[in-house]
């Protein structure tokens, strides 16, 4: 049988001859790219990881993240100008150098890769040892003196990030509490398929907007288990900043909380590895203050509803032909697991 | 819709089957994840043929019954979601919650039961 052209091979010598003139200019001629492999997870980014060795023989293991390739457009909605909330991959990789500087652990952003007529645009990162899959984080025996610190320590790392002042930051577009649940709302309605449990979700919400708090911050926009690196000590990093937003900060805790990450572990709210009490003791020695529980209950709630506007996003976005997968047709049906979820939470 | 067999839920058992035991041992990485979506999206479908008939049935029975008034599935569905935004059920939370996690319930015994289950 004749071999099938593997498409990531072709993409991936391209990519060598653009990482080796990149890279030349960082670390000097003759610096050679190596074990260049993307990594799997995120149809939406290109994620790779090489070593670029320097002349004198030193390795540096980088990853780059980029925007896809073949696909430039990201879905819009009717009524919903600029679309979803997200920042484009230089503000990702400056949000992440911000992030460090104010003290929550996330990977070094040493420099960026320009958009020309062989890339789209980029930012390289060095990188980090530890484990990003959320199931594996909760079930292997390599995490269990991390896991039970992990509620605490992702507390203190949004504490850090949710502290750094509004003039430090890119621009980036964001929306108060009311805004943001319109915003899911109109969404919602641009797909013309009546749901009435996501429905009662909204009215449930409208109906207690006081209890969502007054701040407002950069948010990190997708802080769940999954989206954190962990190492046998605990938590090392906060990955994966492309959801990044101005909003109210409670939204990243209580999508910590969200059902969907906590692969079965449903006993501990936060991740599946922690409990709310340990989120905001971190919270408030992170120096964010001290968080009333009932606001992460109303951000919970909220999460629970966003992440089943999310899956219709992605079930419509198969459907409607801007990408045509499987995978993102199966996840539309997902939104079912949020709807029972949510419909849980509101007793 | 013939009643000849394979019937069409018999052939997409079969297709399940195909993909299960001949295409997935054989293939790898992306390829292979996106075979075992593709064999969990025939496995709803086939749920959905054994079971979705009576569960739209129950689901109709309830909606008449909450909104007192007479439709097909998608009006009345359509129709609650309009009187739910409008505060219209506000008095009857009780009667709409139990239909709604119903509802819920019977969404997820097809796209995915296990998920029902603790671990799951």
């Amino acid at each position: 049988m004749e071999a099938l052209q593997d498409p990531d091979k072709t993409a991936s010598e391209q990519l060598a001859a653009v990482l080796r003139d990149r890279l030349a200019e960082e670390y000097g001629t003759g610096t050679e790219i190596v074990a260049l492999v993307r990594l799997s997870g995120g149809a939406s980014r290109e994620t790779w990881s090489f070593d670029a060795v320097m002349p004198d023989g030193t390795r540096r293991p980088l990853i780059l993240k980029r925007d896809p390739m073949d696909r430039q457009v990201d879905k819009q909605f009717e009524g919903v100008p600029g679309g979803r909330l997200a920042v484009d991959r230089w503000t990702e990789g400056r949000l992440l150098q911000l992030a460090g500087e104010a003290g929550a652990p996330v990977p070094t952003v040493p420099f960026f890769l320009a958009k020309d007529r062989r890339t789209t645009q980029g930012f390289f990162s060095h990188r980090m040892e530890g484990e990003a899959l959320g199931r594996r984080i909760l079930r292997e025996d390599a995490y269990a003196v991390a896991r039970p610190k992990l509620a605490f320590q992702v507390g203190h790392a949004a504490a850090r990030f949710h502290g750094i002042a509004r003039d430090l930051l890119p621009p980036m577009r964001g929306l108060p509490a009311a805004g943001e649940l319109q915003h899911y709302r109109t969404i919602m309605d641009s797909f013309h398929q009546p749901h009435a449990g996501f429905e009662y979700g909204f009215r449930w919400l409208q109906e207690r907007l006081e209890l969502a708090g007054e701040r407002y911050t950069l948010n990190h926009g997708d802080f769940r288990n999954g989206n954190i690196l962990v190492n046998g000590d605990g938590l090392c990093g906060v990955l994966d900043w492309e959801s990044a937003h101005l909003g109210n900060p409670n939204s990243d805790l209580g999508w910590m909380c969200v059902r969907s990450w906590r692969y079965g572990y449903h006993d501990k709210v936060v991740g599946g590895f922690g409990d709310v009490s340990e989120l905001l003791d971190g919270y408030e020695a992170g120096g964010g203050g001290r968080i009333d529980p009932a606001e992460i209950y109303f951000w919970q709630v909220f999460g629970t509803l966003r992440w089943g506007i999310l899956c219709m996003i992605l079930g419509f976005t198969h459907i409607d032909g801007e990408q045509r997968s499987i995978e993102y047709a199966a996840i539309g049906r997902r939104a079912a697991e949020t709807e029972y979820d949510l419909l849980q939470l509101l007793e | 819709m013939p009643t000849d067999r394979p019937t069409a839920a018999e052939l997409v058992e079969a297709v399940r089957e195909f993909l299960a035991d001949d295409v997935a041992p054989n293939v790898e990485g992306q390829l292979a994840f996106h075979t075992r979506v593709a064999i969990n999206a025939l496995a709803i479908v086939e749920r959905t043929m054994a079971q979705g008939g009576a569960m739209d049935a129950a689901e109709l029975a309830r909606l008449r019954e909450l909104l007192g008034q007479d439709g097909d599935l998608a009006e009345l569905n359509g129709a609650l979601s309009r009187a739910i935004r409008a505060g219209e059920m506000d008095g009857k939370r009780g009667a709409l919650l139990e239909h709604l996690r119903q509802t819920a319930q019977d969404k997820i015994a097809l796209a995915n039961p296990r998920y029902l289950t603790p671990r799951g």
